[in-house]
């Protein structure tokens, strides 16, 4: 129960890891999450299944480069102080 | 006593009046006592010093006429402003200040309306917010508007009490409040991110902005204090039948409060709109709504033993 907000950091850094390994070609088409095949209909249907994956792919876009600082960052310092 | 020395020069007759009296009940009448280091010693060497202060302080005045330390004074202070100035230009770009001010903007009768509606909200009839030319009506004026006064005032009460709780017990120490403290904050955080997140993935069209719902997630800690309170006060029968109380009261509240931002017109009104939207936005709402018991449940039990 003793949360603190470094865990939370800790929690976020490693589910926002989680989204961007997962590879587009090589499981996500295979599991039918992939871009191609998001575009739906138009109008205001987006649908639950098709937000989600446009939320994985903008996800894995945006936070790729910002990622391997924080990794870096947060390698250096467990390594340093455990 | 110790912070005499290093007040400004400005202010040399008050100092040197209290350095005399603290120094003439030296024999045991002292109405403080004096921690700083070797005692007497220290003061006999105020003594001494007394006569320079007074001439520092005249040197200090003659030191100000000096058009180049005015020069230098002028510059200080416009640095300093102009720090200021870009401190609060770039934090308004993080926090929106002046949107805060909004949620602040109460009055007693507000927060006693408020306090009487969190907990039993079963007699009012209209949760609409009133909106005055498109923006909200602050919530000074209308009881249903979401404000933060109450949320931060009873988190910082809810820690309190749970600090007060676990003194009953004999586990406290000073750390375990700031425990206390982060561990609820982290909760919070994360049920306000959970909601925004299942908020997008349904596309709500709704303009509840994060505060709002940072707001929302704060009532919640008035019914887990109320429970606590009953709980130390009358044991533990008391504060399961108190946060039951308080449990369903937030349910209702969440209900009502969320139905007329999450659901579509027809819906709100209590007509049975059938359609996959519909639905899942119902399903949203009920199930933001039993959330909050669980987390006030969660949040306390284990300070009532």
């Amino acid at each position: 129960m003793a949360f603190t907000l470094y865990s939370l950091i800790q929690a976020a850094i490693l589910c926002v890891n989680a989204v961007a390994v997962l590879h587009e070609e090589r499981f996500l088409s295979k599991i039918g999450w992939g871009v191609d095949q998001s575009v739906g209909g138009f109008g205001d249907e987006p649908g639950v299944k098709v937000q989600l994956m446009n939320l994985v792919r903008s996800v894995r876009t945006v936070m790729r480069v910002p990622l391997i600082a924080v990794n870096s960052v947060c390698i250096v310092l467990l390594l340093l102080f455990g | 006593m110790d912070y005499n020395a290093t007040q400004s020069g400005f202010r040399q007759q008050p100092n040197m009046r209290q350095r005399n009296s603290s120094m003439e009940g030296p024999d045991g009448s002292q109405l403080f006592e004096d921690t700083s280091g070797a005692g007497p010693r220290t003061q006999s060497g105020y003594r001494n010093q007394q006569t320079e202060p007074q001439q520092a302080g005249f040197a200090g005045q003659s030191l100000l006429s000096d058009p180049m330390s005015n020069l230098a004074m002028a510059y200080g202070s416009s640095l300093a402003s102009q720090g200021k100035e870009m401190v609060d230009k770039n934090l308004d770009r993080f926090i929106p200040i002046s949107k805060l001010k909004y949620y602040f903007a109460v009055d007693t009768v507000y927060v006693g309306k408020k306090l009487g509606l969190l907990v039993f909200p079963y007699m009012h009839n209209n949760w609409e917010v009133s909106y005055q030319q498109d923006t909200p009506v602050a919530p000074r004026f209308d009881v249903n508007a979401p404000d933060l006064y109450i949320p931060a005032m009873s988190f910082i009460t809810y820690v309190l009490v749970a600090g007060v709780a676990l003194g009953t017990q004999n586990r406290f120490s000073p750390e375990l409040l700031g425990v206390q403290a982060s561990s609820a904050l982290v909760w919070l955080i994360m049920e306000v991110l959970a909601v925004l997140l299942s908020l997008y993935l349904v596309t709500v069209n709704t303009d509840l902005t994060t505060i709002d719902l940072l707001a929302f997630s704060g009532y919640k800690y008035v019914g887990m204090i109320v429970g606590l309170v009953a709980g130390l006060l009358f044991g533990r029968p008391a504060y399961y039948l108190s946060l039951l109380w308080c449990c369903a009261a937030i349910f209702v509240f969440t209900i009502r409060t969320l139905r007329l931002k999450l659901l579509s017109e027809a819906a709100a009104e209590g007509k049975l709109v059938r359609g996959t939207r519909n639905q899942l936005r119902m399903y949203l709402t009920m199930s933001i709504a039993a959330a909050q018991p669980i987390f006030m449940y969660w949040l306390t039990y284990h300070l009532i033993r």
